[in-house]
């Protein structure tokens, strides 16, 4: 039982940088009509500029910088590239993005190399216990912050006029146009917002307990995709869940993996996969995501 | 994301509705079939004169040609975004090597059937025909960017499986391939020794031609299913699935067997990969290889089969070709030594080329081809219409706001 409550407690809390990972995706998507595949690499830059200028600044001045850079680099690829595509077919602009992510991940992971760079945490491995049960600090922190900006994000998409403006053109690009919403601006602005947010959930993925900034990381952001889709790529609740569901999932499979011998070792990495793949088989738009209408 | 529906566009029944008997008219179809003639007479002789080297990349484009070929008719043709290309090349590699491999292996067991290789070719092609196959009621039911995601899944699902079942695949060390023959002629470099006009024919040689063979026998089915009914309903489903089914095609059966069409494309891929490397572990298998073929296909041009033979050589042969020359590319170093590393430098490039062609050209090479010929035939004053049979006029194909818009390519 405790194993169990541990398990469900580092699932939620992996659940949670999931779920921030997931509302970029979701919000690009609902912007842009792009599905990222540059997130990984997004999110990569993120945790490497914040190793990186940790080094000499500190780590908070760090990890402020490393959104930046991340918010700057989400906002250059939408001015560069995706804006001038408006309209085009979503397999084009995904192929697009592809493309980007190939020039991102090779350079990051050119100048990573086989190393593991090291984020000095200020609240470095220690781990917090409730009874029997343990989590790491990071983890935990991890959990809280992941929890106000989703709150914080889910009030702003609410209330905030850029979140009705994204609303607006999510629902009908052509008259929100008509309206005053400059497309544009609000797709712009969901970009930086995601780099943004995958740059914090970088922060936290790579403390303990993982050990640090590798190129494996890469795989890891890769994870959050298949919590977007099957929450339902447009809906940003779906994309928590989907978050939640995908942790949880993952770090059950993991923790339970001596009993879960005989589906091969290192079965929590595909755990996520093959939990999407459930549930797109019975909810082809995922489980919020707004079901394909065809009128003739 | 709900795609209003409305009809095809305009673009495709231009190219659609030319009337054979004008497209064979002209001087200009004459001089192309010269080309096309003296390209495979090179490609014939060339094992005679160019060194093991050009031989052995040629091979690994062929194989690369064939697979590229099965991704487009599904990416491109149909419009169904697939990134589990790779597993579908895994299960044809690992199928050949366990039906035709031999039992034994030095750190882990592994076991084989030891049939002749042409078998193994065979149920290659078959099983990545039947995983398609097993996949495709998920294909059926996933529209556009929710296939593409589940697709990827696949790849990272695939590989967990083969690197779990050691006793097939070997696991992370892999195993090794064993050689090709045919109805007793071994594609070895030995058994039995053969000299054509003095030049020893070994392994490279005879693979070559065998690739040869088979990459051209998958771009003349390609090329001819595209003309036939079942590529029409293919393109047809492509601009508009509710056009499509209106027009009485079984949308989901069609889906169904395109992807596993694509899949038997892969498989056999795999086999001639399995073939030029010499080996095979689920580790080649990744993420990555399914990137590379989908960048083949987008730089070659969407829906050209002729564009995804290109791009295939582009992608397949560049990091092959920096490796070799290292010295001579600037930026590029050998390993170890300063520079940028030939795969990396490969990468790069055609990330950066799947930007600007989706950019720029979206008919890729095919369509900066289509345009070369078209401006070559103007120059010579001819005041017949340009052929028309290739990708669409370069303003309808730079549109991009229809309501409907489809994967952009020709239907070659």
């Amino acid at each position: 039982m405790t194993q169990f409550l541990s398990l469900l407690l580092n699932g939620l809390s992996l659940g949670a940088l999931y779920a921030l990972i997931a509302l970029g995706f979701v919000i690009i998507f609902k912007a842009s009509e792009v599905v990222s595949f540059t997130h990984g690499s997004l999110l990569l830059l993120g945790a490497y500029s914040i190793a990186r200028l940790s080094e000499t600044l500190g780590f908070y001045p760090a990890a402020l910088l490393g959104i930046a850079i991340t918010a700057a680099a989400a906002f250059v690829i939408e001015r560069l590239i995706i804006n001038r595509l408006r309209g085009a077919p979503v397999i084009s602009l995904a192929i697009v993005t592809i493309g980007v992510d190939i020039i991102l991940l090779t350079e990051l992971i050119r100048r990573i190399g086989s190393d593991i760079l090291n984020v000095p945490h200020p609240w470095a491995g220690d781990s917090f216990r409730i009874g029997d049960v343990g989590i790491s600090q990071n983890r935990l922190i991890a959990t809280g912050v992941a929890g106000v900006l989703i709150v914080v994000f889910f009030v702003a998409f609410k209330f905030s006029s850029w979140g009705v403006a994204m609303r607006a053109s999510a629902e009908d690009g052509e008259t929100a146009a008509l309206m005053g919403i400059r497309l544009g601006r609000v797709s712009a602005l969901a970009w930086v917002v995601a780099g943004a947010l995958a740059a914090v959930a970088a922060i936290f993925l790579v403390g303990t307990p993982t050990p640090g900034v590798s190129a494996a990381v890469y795989t890891v952001a890769l994870r959050a995709l298949p919590a977007a889709i099957l929450g339902g790529l447009d809906s940003t609740g779906g994309a928590l869940v989907g978050g939640l569901l995908i942790g949880v999932s993952e770090s059950m499979a993991s923790g339970y993996q001596d009993q879960l011998a005989f589906l091969g070792r290192g079965i929590g990495d595909v755990v996520p996969y093959i939990v999407m793949i459930a549930v797109l088989l019975v909810r082809p738009s995922g489980l919020f995501g707004t079901k394909e209408l065809t009128r003739v | 994301m709900s795609e209003p529906a409305v009809l095809p566009e305009a673009r495709g029944s231009s190219r659609r509705t030319t009337l054979p008997a004008a497209r064979r008219s002209g001087r200009g179809q004459l001089v192309q079939r010269i080309i096309l003639a003296a390209a495979l007479v090179l490609l014939l002789v060339a094992p005679l004169y160019v060194e093991e080297f050009w031989l052995r990349t040629g091979f690994a484009v062929f194989g690369a040609i064939v697979g590229a070929i099965g991704l487009n008719l599904l990416v491109g043709t149909t419009g169904q975004l697939s990134l589990a290309h790779a597993f579908f090349l895994a299960v044809g590699a690992i199928s050949y090597v366990f039906v035709s491999g031999t039992s034994g292996g030095f750190s882990t067991q592994v076991s084989g059937l030891g049939l002749p290789p042409v078998i193994g070719m065979v149920v290659g092609v078959l099983l990545a025909g039947l995983a398609g196959l097993i996949f495709s009621p998920m294909a059926a039911r996933l529209r556009g960017i929710y296939l593409g995601v589940a697709s990827l899944g696949l790849v990272f699902i695939g590989q967990h499986v083969l690197n779990t079942w050691t006793s097939v695949t070997g696991g992370f060390n892999g195993r090794s391939a064993p050689n090709f023959s045919l109805f007793g002629f071994s594609f070895s470099s030995t058994d039995p020794q053969l000299f054509v006009l003095g030049v020893p024919f070994r392994e490279a040689e005879r693979l070559w031609y065998l690739g040869l063979v088979l990459a051209i026998a998958a771009y003349v089915f390609a090329r001819n299913l595209l003309r036939s009914r079942p590529g029409r309903a293919l393109q047809t489903l492509r601009d508009s699935e509710v056009a499509a089914s209106v027009m009485g095609v079984d949308v989901q059966r069609y889906k169904a067997r395109v992807f596993m069409v694509s899949s038997m494309y892969a498989g056999l891929s795999g086999v001639l990969y399995a073939l030029s490397i010499g080996s095979v572990a689920p580790e080649s298998f990744g993420l990555e290889v399914s990137i590379q073929y989908l960048a083949m296909i987008v730089l070659g041009g969407l829906g050209s089969v002729g564009g995804a033979a290109l791009g295939a050589t582009f992608v397949s042969a560049m990091p092959l070709l920096f490796q070799r020359y290292a010295d001579a590319v600037p930026f590029v170093g050998s390993p170890g030594q300063g520079g940028i590393a030939a795969g990396e430098a490969a990468r790069y490039l055609f990330g950066l080329a799947i930007i600007l062609v989706i950019l720029f050209e979206p008919a890729g090479l095919a369509g900066i081809a289509a345009r070369l010929k078209r401006a070559l035939s103007r120059s010579r004053g001819r005041a017949e219409p340009p052929p028309s049979t290739d990708p669409p006029p370069p303003d309808l194909s730079t549109d991009r706001r229809p309501s409907d818009p489809p994967v952009q390519g020709s239907t070659r």
